[in-house]
């Protein structure tokens, strides 16, 4: 077990803790960049969806894992970005320009709808998200101008920096770069007083409150910067699948999403990347288990949508802590080899504690 | 100048008069303690404080301002901080975190500064930490401070909660039942902190409370109450001996 | 009269809405858990009765009173196998857990009677009287006499039996009603399989308005905005919010934009959020500190 000695507070607000830490992450980040150097095309892009799939989580962990709200709306989010981003680039808007822009107004939208946070907890709020990727589905459904309606649209070609993004090479950077950014900028918000706002409103909205945080802006807020990565995530996807549609972005989407963050392991941002790797790769084994496995249960209808369920039920039973939980605990055993305690994690059982008042 | 006064709060749940016609006025560098049988609205007072609730009638005001409408979460800015009957801890969080998040108040960046955490997010933070440190140090949580308050005995969490208070730099601080939960020699230990926290810090402090060794220790001064009205105010001794307090406690 | 006519399928269609309505707030009010898979549930149940009746081959009576039982087991079955050990955990992991568990009972539907719509043999398909004009369905006045009835039913039973008083007591305070003896994790069970057995009365009161398939469970969302419009909580509410939706789907659809109708359960919801969160019968209030 390594101990660290720290001699100033700095240290304490450092992304990396101790040399060991950015090694790994340097050596990480090193194999990154290197992929497609081995990597064949069709590996490429599996992984810069995994690489969405991921920045779409960071926004969704920020509001599930920190804040405690939950959002079984956050498709519509990702539908909002792909479809603004598509009509800024088809109206001659560049690349650059585009994505802020449909990113923005992620936001905005993303703040109208936390409006109704303020004043639902839990169970309400996940309705009224639903409700609102409903109402969103069928406005770009309807709205046949601009989105094109059934048919969908397609997604012009951009160019960034000179190179054309169909490239599986260039677009594989470019989402790597995008995941980047949001993951310093995450853990930016979660080291300074933004961040500490949002997890003292999920623990303890009273308390928050007297602590001076403003439970309405800040559940606001929460929104909207969730909103907008979703958007972000929303755009570069938009790249990925070429072709839009109303029956890409459904409420399955939105529990894929939910899935990957829960999955991965509420609360932290290591989660999401696992969640966003195993949602990747999901389908993948899916499909191998269709070839392999006997057609009568390789082609039950709702198979994939079933398993997703399925693995959610056993996660939501077995590892509540998702797969960063476990790989924390499995360090932990290898540290305290040993001692371990089997109980050190072990959950506390109470009788409900209530949140209702008669 | 008196830094809190009320003056005839009056508040009712459907009916139930939780509090009636309450006044009193906690003057600087005191410890105020209130007292009264459960179902007294002690609590309630506080809560009305706070601004959890809003009074039905009457008026307050804190160092000067009126109080009476502020947002809820104004009250903290203003210099009022408080703790919770039953500690109300952020409680998957480590200590320090709570400790931070204590800090809120003095916030001086913007989202975007926290989002690209500017040199200035990081000198803030670092300030933070100096603040929070010498808080911990006062309280000597040193020993839980890497711990998530999940795993804390309760004496510890009662501490916390203070120190979280503490860590708004409030003019005056409100302690919901402090001894409650704590072992005999915890709540000597109490005592002598919030008499350091009095005259070391210059915090006003105000208090509701159950032990009355420890209400006779610090206080300057009482108020008892019962059925949400006020019997008396006075000192410890003077309240301990009043006839309508006596009788309110032992009945008739 | 069309305006009758319109207001007449509009009760029919809110009853089964309230009738899954029913079941969330069931669950809800005793367990404060909530439960997703509702909807899908409701689906099960009327693919019971589909292989009871048409593949079987038994009466319509036994039908629906076998169908009742095993769904009532099943309901029992879910809640001791995956929400006994949710106990104590955040709302919102029995939230994804449940909705997990739709994904799941969808996909073994699938599996079993596969995607293509089906028809229940019911003797109320299919007839229809005339009343001054009015066209009613048999299917129609069974759905409505038979949500009446059952709320008749669960009405007397909360009120006079010993064990639909201890759940009430249960759902009010779950630690008291424990420790007055009252077996709480029983009682729990007993509130999943209700719960199942009313969402397998309204999927066979509404077979014969809607085929059954695998999808039909999807309606447990607007159940859930009808839950929700009349007050999470109270069990007239859930009628009521059920109506309300089922009626205004009609008249939307007939006067305003086409396609609009399919999303009025959403704005509806959206709206009461707005307006009056706590829903029209509120029974929720503040914590305490």
């Amino acid at each position: 077990m390594r101990f660290v000695l720290k001699t100033n507070y700095g240290q304490d607000v450092n992304l990396f803790l101790h040399g060991g830490q950015r090694f790994w992450y340097g050596l990480l980040a090193v194999v990154a960049l290197a992929a497609p150097l081995g990597l064949d095309t069709f590996y490429l892009g599996e992984f810069a969806l995994v690489y969405i799939w991921a920045i779409a989580g960071v926004g969704l962990m920020l509001l599930v894992g920190y804040t405690g709200l939950v959002s079984l709306g956050h498709a519509a989010f990702l539908a909002i970005g792909a479809y603004s981003h598509a009509v800024l680039l088809e109206k001659g808007v560049p690349f650059f320009v585009s994505v802020p822009l449909a990113t923005a107004f992620c936001a905005v939208v993303g703040y109208i709808v936390g409006l109704p946070a303020l004043r639902m907890t839990g169970i309400y709020l996940a309705v009224a998200t639903l409700a609102f990727e409903r109402i969103a589905a069928w406005v770009i459904e309807h709205w046949e101008s601009v989105t094109g309606g059934h048919f969908g649209m397609r997604v012009p070609e951009a160019q960034v920096f000179g190179l054309p993004l169909d490239t599986p090479v260039t677009f594989y950077y470019l989402c790597l770069v995008v995941l980047a950014l949001c993951l310093l900028a995450a853990m930016n918000l979660l080291r300074s007083p933004t961040g500490r706002a949002f997890i003292a409103v999920r623990d303890s909205e009273i308390s928050a409150q007297s602590m001076g945080i403003d439970l309405a802006r800040t559940k606001c807020s929460a929104f909207a910067i969730s909103a907008g990565f979703t958007g972000l995530a929303g755009s570069l996807f938009a790249h990925k699948i070429g072709y839009l549609a109303p029956d890409a972005f459904t409420v399955q989407t939105s529990i894929q999403l939910l899935l990957m963050v829960v999955v991965g392991g509420l609360g932290s941002l290591h989660g999401v990347i696992y969640g966003a790797i195993f949602l990747g790769l999901l389908p993948q084994v899916i499909a191998f288990g269709r070839d392999v496995l006997p057609s009568a249960i390789g082609e039950i209808p709702g198979l994939e949508p079933g398993l997703f369920g399925l693995i959610l039920v056993l996660f939501l039973i077995f590892e509540p802590l998702g797969i960063y939980g476990r790989w924390v605990k499995i360090r932990l055993w290898f540290d305290e080899f040993p001692l371990y305690r089997k109980a050190t994690y072990k959950r506390q059982r109470s009788y409900l504690r209530t949140e209702r008042v008669r | 100048m008196s830094l809190l006064t009320a003056e005839n709060l009056s508040l009712s749940f459907g009916g139930v008069h939780a509090v009636r016609e309450v006044s009193f006025a906690i003057e600087p560098g005191e410890v105020f303690s209130i007292i009264g049988p459960n179902g007294a609205g002690k609590t309630t007072i506080f809560n009305l404080v706070s601004r959890f609730y809003d009074a039905d009638a009457g008026a307050m005001s804190f160092d000067g301002t009126d109080i009476i409408s502020v947002p809820t979460h104004r009250i903290a800015a203003l210099g009022i901080a408080r703790t919770f009957q039953n500690t109300e801890l952020f409680e998957h969080e480590t200590v320090l975190t709570n400790l931070l998040i204590g800090q809120h108040v003095h916030r001086e960046t913007s989202l975007v500064a926290d989002f690209l955490f500017l040199p200035r997010a990081r000198r803030q933070e670092l300030e933070f930490r100096r603040k929070v440190e010498d808080v911990i140090d006062l309280l000597d949580l040193q020993r839980y401070r890497e711990q998530p308050i999940g795993g804390l005995p309760y004496g510890a969490r009662k501490m916390v909660e203070i120190a979280r208070a503490l860590c708004l730099s409030p003019k005056l601080l409100m302690l919901d039942e402090p001894s409650s939960g704590l072992n005999p020699e915890e709540t000597e230990d109490l005592s002598f902190w919030i008499e350091d926290i009095v005259a070391d810090l210059g915090i006003t402090v105000a208090m509701v409370e159950h032990d009355m060794n420890l209400v006779a220790t610090v206080s300057d001064r009482v108020l008892a109450m019962a059925d949400g009205v006020v019997l008396a105010t006075g000192d410890a001794s003077e309240i301990q001996q009043h006839p309508e307090v006596l009788r309110a406690y032992l009945g008739d | 009269m069309e305006v009758l006519q319109l207001l007449i399928s509009g009760v029919s269609q809110g009853c089964v809405y309230g009738l899954i309505a029913l079941g969330f707030v069931l669950i809800y009010k005793a367990t404060e858990m909530v439960n997703f898979a509702q909807g899908d549930i409701m689906m099960l149940g009327a693919f019971v009765a589909f292989s009871l009746g048409n593949l079987a081959g038994l009466p319509f009576v036994v039908v629906f009173v076998l169908t009742l039982v095993i769904m009532g087991a099943l309901g029992m079955a879910l809640e001791r196998g995956l929400l006994r050990p949710m106990i104590g955990e955040p709302p919102f992991a029995v939230l994804m857990l449940t909705i997990g568990l739709g994904f799941v009972i969808r996909a073994i539907a699938g599996a079993i009677w596969g995607n293509q719509p089906r028809a229940l043999d019911s003797p109320f398909a299919g007839e229809i009287v005339e009343l001054g004009g009015l066209i009613i369905g048999y299917e129609n006045i069974a759905i409505v006499v038979g949500t009446a009835l059952l709320c008749a039913l669960l009405f007397l039973f909360f009120r006079f039996t010993r064990i639909g008083i201890a759940m009430q007591a249960a759902s009010q305070n779950q630690l008291a009603a424990f420790y007055l003896g009252i077996p709480v994790k029983r009682v729990f069970s007993l509130v999943w399989g209700i719960s199942a057995a009313i969402a397998a009365a309204a999927g066979i009161l509404v077979a014969p308005v809607s085929l059954i398939d695998p999808l039909m469970g999807l309606v447990g969302i607007k159940a859930f905005a009808a839950a929700i419009v009349g007050g999470f909580g109270s069990l007239p509410g859930a009628i009521v919010g059920g109506l309300i939706i089922g009626i205004a789907e009609q008249f939307v659809g007939l006067y305003l934009p086409a396609g609009l109708s399919e999303v009025s359960a959403f704005v509806i919801l959206l709206a009461m959020l707005f307006l009056r969160p706590e829903g029209i019968f509120a029974t929720l209030q503040q914590k305490k500190v």
